[in-house]
């Protein structure tokens, strides 16, 4: 890819971007949120062409106009969001829209040739599923394998990787960057995103870093470290510390006794939190973490145990209970649960609390826009204006968006679900600062990140969880991956 | 605001056509009768567009007009009860209806296009049990005028129905786009799950609106019967229910739920109105009448999908 320039109304997305991967070569592509990253790897694929620049391909010079341009040159492409049909099984994924056929005029599907072939397929990858079992009974891994089965059987030369690892557990993303290894040794190159650093360096053979649309730097295997990367991204240091607090002097404000949800209604659990403390809660995919969170917020209301918010016990029955009390929840999926996405800044900023700038029912829009763009500001959204449609934003702004619908008002306690999930290093270290400065204003703010990283940075204290159970809570001291793992996995 | 622009255009277009092939269009008289079918119409169509903005749908309302219709005139003539108090009866009774339609969307979950497909049936039989499939009429009751007036009166000139549907389009207006609970209409229209991770009562939010659509589906009731005189339980409000879906759709609604208007509902029912007047007026065969009218609902939708494409 060369001279590669894209324009939006407005915007800059790229601006003379140049990108080379050779064969059986993993690049890794790293930067901010907003870098272009994707807009690059867009135009790759066939969803945007570019104003200026060429493609090419072993030197000759190629158009991609859609999607199907795209897999005929042999490029394949794993989205962040994973394109499954869950009601399908496996062999049926894989061959989709080019199910070979038998039975002449009757165009009936060879089913044993593609289940044949999707075996093969799968062995491969060292997958360990029969293609006859639908997608909704996969892992998030496995379903992943799946569309990476589906890329090679399109005699994938190129396969991009947009954020592959950050839905899946530790265990999981070691066997996935096993496979990527794998397939470069079979000569597939790779484009691989992500903005987890660690990986990045186990795995590229060269890292191609963009900073505001433009290229920023390449480091060669030898030159790839932590530092430099984020250096080239940000172009400043960040502060890895965690700041240590004092003492907590009520250790008990918000208390959880004996939860129980409705994914694990055997298992209950218990735990508190201190006013100003920071709870970070670990433990693998599945493990229902998120279940207590939302059982807490009230939009799957537990099925047993009782909630203490300072000393009084509190009945959330709903999602209103728990605003009402000062609780509330920035969930996992924003895109789905945090935001309207075809709203604008501002329409989603004040959505919880529209009660505030409103007379007898009736909305004061000029109070709504002066507190959505106050907002905006405070938080550092990036956006032309607050009446930009949160779908055109990147992930970090989005949750800060999300952030700032909650931050309106006086909160007691505030649960983050995978905060930074997606999330560039810049807006990620943000959110960080973020969670402390609500600490530090005496909320009790629960954090629940399968990214140990995260936990071990932010937390004064870490809950984990295993299948259900609440397996241990590790006070700062005591924790490290090693300990918070061997909880995590239920073997304690 | 664009979307009402281009339906607007296209309402003054047919307007001027119809105007020069039959100058009979401007008459008086053809421009009070549209006007008073826009009005009924138009009542019936922004209750449908509520619902429809909160993803849902509601096709009972042409069975719940004949059941109503029937109500009216066997309360007013039959059971003797004095003329306001029926009608009251009667929007009360067309906002149980859309209670009952809401508990069932909202709270046992059932697809709204079901809850009301099942609506649109029992009613239709009710209607015609509880009148014997007989056509019931007001007769002379008398006392009448003033009520009948609702329909077949005018204000200064201008149709009763019409009058009605200009003030309830300014109180839906302020609803819809003024208010928070308009707000939230839209909110759980879009997305109703991140509705209820906001802290909005969602399903209160959903039932809410078909209470809403009930009422004005009641006040439409009313007018409808008194309009023509005789409720046939087996005819009456036949299709009515996709008129006002029609009108919504090319007014700007989508059926995804979370997009729509006041305006953009009015000028679609106008549209609707000119175009039945013009079928009458130049001459095309009556029997065409809904063949016109789906075509002309089909172009805009493909109109306004082109537009929206090329934009991209």
């Amino acid at each position: 890819m060369q001279g590669i320039s894209k324009r939006f109304p407005g915007v800059i997305a790229l601006n003379n971007v140049s990108l080379e991967v050779y064969p059986g070569e993993i690049v890794a592509l790293v930067g901010e949120n907003g870098a272009g990253k994707s807009t690059l790897m867009k135009t790759l694929g066939g969803i945007h062409q570019p104003d200026e620049g060429t493609i090419k391909i072993n030197g000759e010079t190629v158009t991609i106009q859609n999607v199907n341009d795209s897999m005929g040159l042999g490029i394949g492409f794993i989205h962040q969001e994973l394109n499954v049909f869950p009601n399908l099984d496996v062999a049926a994924n894989v061959f989709l829209g080019r199910e070979p056929l038998s039975g002449g005029l009757l165009k009936l599907i060879n089913r044993t040739k593609i289940e044949a072939q999707t075996d093969v397929l799968l062995k491969r990858l060292g997958v360990d599923v029969s293609p006859r079992t639908p997608l909704s009974e996969l892992s998030i891994a496995q379903q992943q394998m799946v569309e990476i089965a589906k890329a090679l059987s399109l005699n994938t030369r190129l396969l991009i990787m947009d954020e592959p690892t950050s839905s899946l557990t530790l265990a999981e993303t070691t066997r996935l960057l096993q496979v990527v290894k794998d397939l470069r040794a079979q000569g597939v190159s790779i484009i691989y995103i992500s903005h987890r650093l660690g990986e990045v360096t186990e795995i590229a053979d060269r890292v191609v870093v963009l900073r505001d649309g433009a290229n920023a730097g390449t480091l060669t295997r030898e030159e790839i470290t932590h530092d430099r990367m984020v250096t080239l991204m940000v172009g400043r240091e960040l502060q890895h510390v965690h700041q240590a607090k004092e003492a907590n002097a009520n250790p008990n404000y918000f208390v959880v006794e004996n939860l129980q949800t409705k994914r694990y209604p055997n298992q209950s659990v218990s735990f508190g939190v201190g006013k100003g403390e920071v709870l970070g809660v670990s433990g693998l995919i599945g493990a229902g973490r998120s279940e207590v969170a939302q059982a807490l917020f009230g939009v799957e209301p537990a099925l047993g145990g009782r909630i203490l918010l300072g000393g009084e016990e509190l009945h959330i029955k709903s999602s209103q209970d728990a605003i009402k009390h000062g609780i509330c929840l920035i969930p996992e999926d924003r895109r789905h649960l945090g935001l309207v996405m075809d709203w604008t800044i501002q329409d989603n900023t004040t959505l919880a609390t529209l009660t505030d700038y409103a007379k007898a029912g009736l909305i004061d829009f000029a109070a709504e826009n002066k507190v959505a763009i106050e907002m905006s500001q405070k938080l550092r959204v990036k956006a032309p204006s607050v009446a930009a449609k949160v779908s055109q934003l990147s992930g970090g702004n989005q949750q800060k968006v999300v952030l700032a619908k909650w931050l309106l008002q006086k909160l007691k306690v505030i649960i983050f679900d995978e905060p930074t999930r997606g999330i560039d290093i810049g807006a990620k270290s943000e959110i960080y600062d973020l969670i402390n400065q609500l600490a530090a204003d005496g909320t009790a703010v629960i954090v629940i990140s399968s990214d140990l990283e995260e936990i071990l940075r932010i937390s004064d204290r870490v809950a984990v969880m295993h299948e259900g159970k609440l397996t241990g809570i590790l006070p700062r001291a005591e924790c490290s991956e090693e300990a918070i793992m061997r909880f995590a996995v239920g073997s304690h | 605001m664009k979307k009402e622009l281009g339906i607007f255009i296209l309402l003054v277009v047919l307007c001027a056509i119809t105007a020069i092939i039959n100058p009979r269009f401007l008459t008086p008289v053809n421009l009070q009768n549209t006007a008073r079918l826009i009005g009924a119409f138009g009542i019936l169509s922004l209750g449908l567009g509520v619902v429809i903005i909160t993803s849902g749908i509601d096709l009972s309302v042409g069975s719940v007009l004949a059941l109503l219709g029937v109500l009216l005139s066997m309360a007013i003539t039959q059971w003797h009860i004095p003329g306001i108090v029926s009608v009251l009866l009667i929007v009360l009774a067309a906002m149980a209806l859309g209670l009952f339609h809401g508990f069932l969307v909202a709270k046992v979950r059932i697809q709204p296009f079901i809850v009301t497909l099942c609506g649109l049936l029992f009613y239709r039989g009710a209607a015609r049990f509880i009148a014997s499939d007989e056509t019931k009429g007001f007769g002379s009751a008398t006392g009448m005028e003033s009520l009948q007036n609702l329909a077949i009166g005018n204000i200064l000139g201008i149709p009763t129905p019409f009058v009605l549907l200009i003030i309830l389009s300014v109180v839906m207006w302020v609803l819809i786009h003024r208010s928070i609970y308009g707000r939230y209409l839209f909110a759980v229209g879009n997305n109703e799950d991140a509705a209820r991770y906001s802290g909005i009562n969602a399903r209160l939010m959903i039932a809410s609106a078909y209470v809403v659509c009930g009422a004005l589906t009641g006040i439409a009731a009313v007018i409808f019967a008194f309009y023509t005189n005789s409720v046939s339980p087996s005819s009456h409000g036949n299709f009515f229910e996709l008129y006002g879906i029609a009108a919504a759709v090319l007014g700007g609604c989508s059926l995804r739920g979370g997009e729509g208007s006041v305006v953009g509902i009015l000028l679609g029912t106008a549209l609707l109105q000119v175009l039945q007047n013009l079928v009458n007026l130049i001459g095309i065969p009556s029997s065409l009448n809904f063949a016109v009218m789906g075509a002309v609902i089909l172009l805009g939708v493909l109109a306004d999908q082109l537009l929206k494409q090329r934009k991209k």
